[in-house]
């Protein structure tokens, strides 16, 4: 637990030191957080999107088609097994975190993006992430994956929701 | 609130040097007003500098941030450590083998920073090993000890690690003279003037890997090489080391090794000898020592014999050493910044010496000698001497210095850190220090460029400066700020083991190249499990390799059945995550050795020979995550013989129960 505490005031440090703001103290930061949220992380500051959580994706930076790529969606698969089959099935079953089937029909592309490169922050402001950390207790660990391989791995969540 | 804070600091030391103008001047007096606000880093906030300090007896290196005085992380050298697993993984036990064997505890004395072109790079720390002569090199971007060299013909590696200002080598001088390795050393002790030598070890590093070689050995006059400096700047190319015993007394040494007014400092010319081994002049010598080195990519260590060394005589080569007279006993042999001055430091003079590096070459132009020992010619004391610091204080042990041309030595005898000027062997200032102060470190006080903030003096004696701990305290460092004409005390804090000697540098240098992580996708660990569908249990004979994974808050498999009585069982741990800061840590019940710490993307062995049938517990020692309780499974060991099969498996336990409910 408290590394869980450390960790997520660590994260919020960083984002407030990141733009040259005050440094608050980290116990009210967590509520304060969306208020005080410097504007250059956000595009548009004034709303949070839920539709697209927080991060550097949109759906106009994304542009997914309706037709998968085959090979991206095997090396998302590779990259999968290794970094987030401990916690999530394919199927619908709950592990540590929830079942992957259907998820890309839950969320928008770029709201996975988001989550799986910046967990940090959304889990503490994204409406729909705090909601499922209620429910598996677990913060969703960041992997440190690179873009290529967030991508990948997308591509491959859109492969096991049946797209060909 | 900063203000505040500083503010209270400040009114709290008003009150407290208040009250202690009523009593005598004693330890605590010396401690002025604004000291708590020099020291004070408040939370939160980072360090200017990273202190390494060797931990002596403890045979590990630790790392303090000052001005706090903080202390980080203890990093594991030449000694075992249960906490981190250090020589009881199966990938870190090659670390300390030796041609001795697996050699389990050192003593480590002395530390040295990387340097290019005379300034710390922040790129290595070195760490010498005093009683099973070693060298180590550790990462500062891991914070791990990467390699460790063996030194043969050696006897208590002393001298060391002193390296050259672009760390072309660091150097490992026998303290203990004894017979080379290559000879019969079953040898009466008192043949010691015809039988025992000094060998000086010159250990090669590798511009860009630091792989350490021993490039060549100085074969030397039968002494006790005890400190040692690099030239810089002007005399880079020199090494400068102190001598004693240049009695040659294999007995009583405190009485029979203190006979002679002046012992010497022996400056070699390493270039020469350098060229003299690049012109196949050195003689090739069996020998027999370990070379141990850690990759980050297996996450394993290796270690090989190597079963040659290649040596010099420098009785056959006069070009290479000469000895410098240096009033009894020398200790320190320090080099000030800008490569010119030597300062000697006799344990039991009643001065301190400079030398002179251009009248010593003068000296040895003009063949300025004073005959000879054991064959090495003897600079004529004044020939070479720049000045004494008269009556500076009793015991002058080490010299490091200034960006201002100030030089501070420690005096062990009378307790103090005395300040003088270089150039006119002036004292400027004195401070006590509590008690008996052996090293002592300005920041990068032993560069071309010092920082000159702070020093801090190492005290081998505590006595009443902290909370009593019965018969065994700790040791202390006292930080002096030393921007000012005075020097002033802010801080006082206890280290682990001896503090014996530190280095300190500027954070900078450091703190931007920390590797976080392990990149996963980089393992290439023999028995690396990718991913938790990888996971497996195999057996071979008697041997039970289990690849298992772990990311919060399991492990994979976390139920293994068909272990027998009379297997060896081999859990290779591999870390899934990818944060920083997210190792985990694991134990299995009645293990004879350690627990592991798998930092993310690491790969770590724990051997298990269980010792009686039944049901094993494992689990995780590193508050990981909420669930970290949760965190563990079970291993079935079986009599030899049984049947059970070897199975393995995570999250399918609980339907098969049922089942078995069922029927």
């Amino acid at each position: 637990m408290k590394k869980l505490i450390i960790l997520s005031s660590f994260a919020l440090a960083a984002i407030l030191i990141a733009c040259g703001g005050e440094e608050k103290k980290s116990e009210t930061a967590a509520a304060a957080t969306a208020a005080e949220q410097p504007k250059s992380m956000v595009p548009e500051p004034d709303e949070y999107d839920p539709k697209r959580g927080e991060g550097k994706y949109t759906a106009e930076s994304l542009a997914l088609t309706d037709k998968l790529d085959a090979a991206m969606a095997i090396a998302g698969e590779n990259a999968s097994n290794v970094k987030c089959a401990s916690c999530h099935k394919y199927s619908n079953e709950k592990l540590v975190g929830p079942g992957w089937a259907d998820v890309t029909k839950r969320r928008t592309g770029e709201w996975i993006m988001n989550f799986i490169t910046n967990p940090d922050p959304m889990l503490d402001k994204d409406p729909e992430a705090q909601a499922m950390l209620e429910l598996c207790l677990v913060r969703m660990p960041n992997q440190n994956l690179s873009d290529e391989e967030a991508r990948q791995i997308l591509e491959f969540m859109r492969k096991n929701d049946g797209l060909k | 609130m900063k203000y505040n804070i500083i503010t209270l600091a400040a009114g709290g030391a008003l009150i407290a040097s208040a009250l202690q103008s009523c009593k005598p001047a004693n330890t605590s007096t010396v401690v002025t007003g604004d000291a708590p606000v020099k020291a004070y880093v408040a939370p939160g906030k980072y360090d200017e500098v990273y202190n390494f300090v060797s931990g002596g007896f403890s045979g590990q290196m630790s790392v303090y941030g000052l001005p706090s005085g903080r202390l980080f992380r203890v990093i594991p050298v030449f000694s075992v450590d249960p906490e981190k697993g250090w020589g009881y993984s199966e990938e870190t036990k090659p670390m300390l083998n030796t041609s001795h064997g697996f050699v389990p505890w050192d003593d480590l004395h002395h530390v040295q920073l990387s340097k290019t072109n005379g300034d710390a790079d922040g790129r290595w720390v070195f760490g010498n090993a005093n009683n099973t002569p070693r060298v180590a090199r550790i990462s500062l971007k891991t914070f791990r000890t990467e390699e460790i060299i063996e030194l043969p013909n050696s006897a208590g590696n002393h001298s060391s690690p002193f390296l050259t200002e672009n760390t072309e080598y660091v150097v490992a001088g026998t303290r203990f003279s004894v017979p080379p390795d290559d000879v019969n050393g079953d040898v009466p002790i008192n043949t010691y003037k015809q039988n025992f030598k000094g060998y000086l070890s010159f250990i090669s590093v590798g511009k860009e890997d630091g792989k350490m070689d021993v490039a060549f050995q100085l074969e030397c006059p039968g002494v006790n090489f005890d400190l040692s400096r690099a030239g810089k700047g002007v005399s880079h190319g020199w090494f400068f080391f102190s001598c004693y015993n240049t009695e040659q007394a294999n007995t009583l040494l405190e009485v029979n090794a203190s006979q002679k007014d002046k012992d010497f400092i022996m400056a070699v010319n390493w270039k020469k000898a350098e060229e003299y081994i690049k012109a196949g002049k050195g003689r090739k010598v069996t020998a027999k020592y370990a070379h141990n080195r850690y990759s980050d990519e297996t996450h394993t260590a290796t270690s090989e014999i190597r079963n040659e060394v290649t040596v010099l005589n420098v009785k056959d080569f006069p070009d290479i050493c000469y000895m410098m007279p240096c009033p009894k006993s020398p200790h320190g042999c320090d080099v000030d910044p800008t490569g010119e001055y030597i300062v000697g430091s006799g344990k039991l003079a009643a001065l301190i010496p400079v030398f002179s590096f251009s009248k010593m070459q003068k000296a040895i132009a003009d063949k300025a000698f004073d005959g000879a020992y054991d064959g090495l010619p003897v600079i004529k004391y004044e020939a070479a001497l720049h000045g004494e610091v008269k009556k500076p204080g009793l015991g002058p042990l080490h010299t490091e210095f200034d960006a201002k041309g100030n030089a501070y030595t420690s005096f062990f005898v009378s307790s103090e850190v005395v300040k003088w000027n270089v150039k006119e062997c002036k004292v400027l200032d004195r401070v006590p220090t509590f008690y008996s102060v052996g090293h002592l470190c300005v920041v990068e006080g032993d560069s071309k460029n010092p920082t000159g903030k702070y020093l801090i003096a190492y005290n081998k004696i505590t006595k009443d400066r902290y909370l009593p701990t019965g018969p065994e305290l700790s040791q202390s460092a006292q930080l002096f700020d030393i921007s000012g004409d005075k020097m002033e005390m802010i801080l006082d804090f206890p280290t682990i083991g001896e503090p014996h000697y530190a280095q300190a540098v500027l954070a900078e240098k450091i703190k931007k190249d920390q590797v976080k992580i392990f990149k996963i996708d980089d393992n290439k660990h023999a028995y690396f499990t990718k991913g938790e569908k990888e996971a497996k249990v195999v057996r071979e004979g008697n041997k039970v390799h289990v690849y298992m994974t772990c990311v919060r808050s399991h492990f994979a498999p976390d139920n293994i059945e068909g272990i027998k009585m009379g297997d060896e069982v081999y859990f290779h741990i591999t870390n899934l995550e990818q944060d920083w800061d997210v190792p985990h840590g694991f134990a299995v019940k009645g293990a004879a050795n350690a627990e592991l710490l798998i930092m993310p993307g690491e790969t770590q062995t724990l051997k298990w020979v269980p010792t009686k049938p039944g049901i094993s517990p494992i689990y995780c020692t590193d508050f990981c995550s909420a669930l970290h309780q949760e965190m563990q499974g079970y291993v079935r060991v079986s009599p030899a013989g049984s049947n059970v099969p070897l199975e393995w498996s995570v999250g399918t336990n609980q339907p098969k129960a049922e089942e078995a409910a069922a029927k």
